[in-house]
């Protein structure tokens, strides 16, 4: 069951990857975007992740697309993607060559759920074992995030601030700097 | 955007549940999937949908852009002030432990207190990113 459910969900993603390839409208295509977000949130709840899951559709799905489709109604100019059709030889093979080393490099990944998978050994056994009677949480995943990992968690959040008021600084500016207009003030 | 009946009474119906739903994944976090960063953008969406439907300004007007300014510092205001208490009562940074009088329930307002920290700050720097992005459509 769960394979076919993999096998639909990754066939979708797989359509959609090529649709978004060969369509021209930027409407079309954002809106794409955002269904290829929520189909692999569907494959984070088939991978036992629904954290993620949640991420993935309200970023994905909701936010990012919502943001993309404000940046193209700020667009003056037609919502039409037009690409001079040659092929070229170059990133083709580029990509295709990255795309055969990463699936060389999924030869090395531990099994999903393989309990003598490196990442299981360290500090990770620590927190299965200890984790509900140290900090009396059931949600482990909570409870590595904001007890565990809290000063990582911090840093996370001091990063979204951080980008919001990097958007703030770029986006707000008013129309003329004053550094040119000083500039043009000096003999 | 101006005589979309069905999508604005659609939206009106559904912006309450994903907030609750929002407010759910932020305070149940504890004991099912979600916390913090979740709640926030799924808090997002709620207001996002009100602004597809009714525009920009109506958003505006129920949560001003300067509020939304204050509230994203005040989130990680929160979080770093949950570390220092923790300091200032004998532990170390972010030591939840010390909180309470049990480590245990120390652990769990701690928790829950800087899961606040984030879902506040997540949700209004996302909104803020929107408001920002959505002016440049206004202003030209």
């Amino acid at each position: 069951m769960s394979l076919l459910i993999n096998l639909f969900l990754l066939g979708f993603l797989l359509i959609i990857a090529i649709a978004v390839m060969r369509i021209h409208n930027l409407m079309a295509m954002a809106m794409l975007f955002g269904l290829y977000s929520l189909l692999v949130s569907g494959l984070f709840v088939v991978l036992d992740a629904p954290d993620v899951a949640f991420t993935e559709a309200a970023v994905g799905t909701g936010i990012s697309t919502v943001l993309m489709l404000v940046t193209l109604a700020s667009l003056r100019n037609s919502h039409e993607a037009r690409y001079p059709g040659r092929l070229k030889k170059g990133p083709l093979l580029l990509s295709l060559l990255m795309g055969a080393m990463l699936v060389y490099g999924t030869h090395d990944i531990a099994r999903l759920g393989e309990p003598s998978a490196p990442v299981h050994q360290q500090v990770g056994k620590h927190y299965v074992e200890k984790g509900q009677q140290e900090t009396g949480i059931p949600n482990l995943v909570t409870a590595v995030l904001a007890s565990y990992r809290g000063f990582d968690t911090l840093g996370e959040v001091t990063v979204v601030l951080t980008a919001g008021l990097a958007v703030l600084m770029l986006l707000t500016r008013p129309r003329k700097p004053h550094i040119k207009m000083e500039a043009r003030n000096d003999p | 955007m101006t005589h979309n009946l069905i999508l604005r009474v659609i939206a009106k119906w559904m912006i309450p549940v994903i907030l609750l739903f929002a407010l759910y994944v932020q305070f149940h976090g504890d004991y099912s999937p979600g916390g913090g960063f979740q709640a926030g953008v799924i808090f997002t969406t709620a207001f996002l949908l009100h602004a597809l439907a009714y525009g920009r300004d109506a958003t505006m007007r129920i949560i001003p852009e300067n509020t939304l300014k204050y509230l994203s510092c005040l989130g990680v205001l929160i979080y770093a002030g949950v570390g220092v208490t923790s300091m200032v009562r004998g532990g170390n940074f972010l030591d939840y432990s010390r909180l309470a009088s049990t480590p245990i329930s120390g652990q769990h307002i701690g928790i829950i207190l800087i899961e606040l920290g984030v879902g506040i700050t997540v949700a209004s720097v996302m909104l803020l990113i929107f408001f920002t992005f959505s002016r440049r459509v206004i202003d030209q």
